[in-house]
């Protein structure tokens, strides 16, 4: 058993399609994915991770339930919960609006939104630790300097925040490309899901596995340089070791 | 809304607790095995000899690169492949979904606690790796006796999460067709075209295992918190 590199360049039964073209239609809607769950994930996750640093109990206590329910149901069940049962609990008509959706947008969007909140969920708990990883007296400096609690945030709580929360959110960001691959099983055909049609079209496993593995290595060295490069970016001198 | 049924899942609850029982059991041998094998991983990548860091490097990142699902893939044609040479047949030997899920989940999830072990390692003081050698232990008796019991106390909460993820991350033997929990019902759930009882029940199975398990986790962390601070 060769590894056979001619295999990537034969027409796949895609019509006008080579293996290698399959591969990296799968790489598209991969990124696709990731990327489009990603800006849910940051808007959502930010929300979320601010309301649980606020002064109003109930609003933290909602932020904590939002967490408790994305972090404790595997993320495939959260999928099927989205695309299976909610269409069918919402009111006939908002569901057979759903169902409408067909193929390959109707399982895109839904897994682009589950993927998101999962995520979320996540990076709230990352930026709940960065707000509270910043010395007290900054956020009462800001107060007393007769900011509003939205100035605070803003121009005082968040930008030091954010800065410190670089590392864990590019650990987050590098698991997103490879949870996007849950997609596959309510049909999205990303890299995972073409790989393993190349392996049933051609029984070239180490070439159709091999070339998906090579992929997502590339892509998690990519993310990683790439967050490192915004992280000395937004590097402030002096900010980093700053004491509580 | 459709008229519900939840007597549906009532009758296929003995079925889904075999898969229930697949799950737990596919938990607690990637635990036990992770671990383990985690440990070395962990011990080969602080390692004073070039090659064993990294060849432990390169694997913990290969495994941490890719997604599970690929590497269950890989592992399901792979393992009877190995077999297959190691017993010199020219088929590839087929030796079931239940063994096949135990090697997979051990393989892929001890990259994972390699660097739980591996932080917890790093975390015990210098000077005790150093007291141990003063006193003339070996390197195997300093690991065993004064560097992992400091280590495994500090990290048992942050291992214990990676469970329940593990516990969680199980239901992915969907794409193999394994009759593991979320298998089970899937399976019931197509044949009574009953969709919406069944998932709706295995995300709330899984909510109360893993919500009650973290708040364990939790409280035994602050207790540890409470007690080192005491120390």
């Amino acid at each position: 058993m060769s590894f056979n590199f001619d295999v990537y360049l034969q027409q796949s039964p895609e019509p006008g399609m080579t293996y290698i073209g399959l591969l990296g239609s799968g790489l598209a809607w991969t990124v696709a994915l990731a990327l489009s769950a990603w800006i849910i994930a940051l808007v959502m996750g930010t929300l979320v991770g601010v309301a649980r640093t606020l002064p109003y109990p109930w609003l933290v206590r909602l932020g904590n339930g939002y967490v408790e329910l994305f972090r404790n149901i595997p993320l495939l069940v959260q999928l099927f919960l989205f695309y299976f049962v909610l269409p069918e609990l919402l009111p006939t008509d908002l569901g057979d609006w759903i169902k409408s959706f067909g193929a390959p947008w109707g399982p895109f969007f839904t897994a682009m939104i589950v993927l998101g909140l999962f995520t979320s969920g996540r990076i709230s708990e990352q930026v709940r630790a960065g707000i509270n990883s910043l010395a007290k007296g900054q956020r009462a400096a800001a107060l007393a300097m007769g900011m509003t609690l939205t100035q605070a945030y803003r121009y005082v709580l968040l930008p030091m925040a954010g800065r410190r929360i670089i590392p864990p959110l590019t650990s987050e960001f590098m698991t997103i490309f490879k949870n996007s691959s849950v997609a596959l099983t309510i049909g999205v055909i990303e890299l995972t899901a073409q790989a393993q049609q190349m392996n049933e079209f051609t029984f070239r496993t180490y070439e159709a596995f091999g070339a998906a593995t090579l992929i997502y290595v590339l892509v998690a060295l990519t993310v990683n340089r790439l967050m490192a490069m915004i992280e000395r970016a937004s590097y402030i001198p002096g900010t980093a070791t700053q004491e509580r | 809304m459709q008229n519900l049924d939840f007597s549906v899942v009532l009758n296929a609850l003995p079925y889904l607790a075999q898969g229930m029982l697949f799950t737990l059991q596919v938990t607690a041998v990637a635990m036990i095995g992770g671990i383990i094998f985690g440990t070395l991983l962990a011990l080969a990548r602080l390692s004073q000899l070039v090659w064993l860091r990294s060849l432990a490097g390169a694997y913990v990142n290969l495994m941490r690169s890719i997604p599970l699902i690929l590497a269950i893939f890989w592992i399901f044609f792979l393992v009877p492949e190995i077999v297959a040479w190691l017993l010199g047949s020219p088929e590839p030997v087929q030796v079931g979904t239940t063994k096949t899920a135990f090697i997979a989940f051990t393989i892929f999830e001890a990259a994972y606690f390699c660097e739980v072990i591996r932080a917890g390692i790093q975390s015990v003081a210098k000077g005790q790796s150093a007291a141990g050698q003063a006193v003339g232990f070996t390197y195997v008796q300093n690991m065993r006796y004064v560097i992992l019991p400091q280590a495994f106390r500090a990290m048992i909460p942050v291992l214990l999460t990676q469970v329940i993820i593990l516990f969680q991350d199980t239901s992915l033997l969907y794409v193999i067709s394994a009759t593991d929990f979320l298998g089970a019902a899937s399976k019931v759930a197509q044949r009574d075209s009953r969709l919406v009882e069944f998932y709706t029940f295995v995300a709330i199975v899984y909510f109360v295992i893993c919500f009650t398990l973290s708040k364990v986790v939790r409280r035994y962390q602050s207790r540890l918190n409470r007690s080192s601070a005491n120390a």
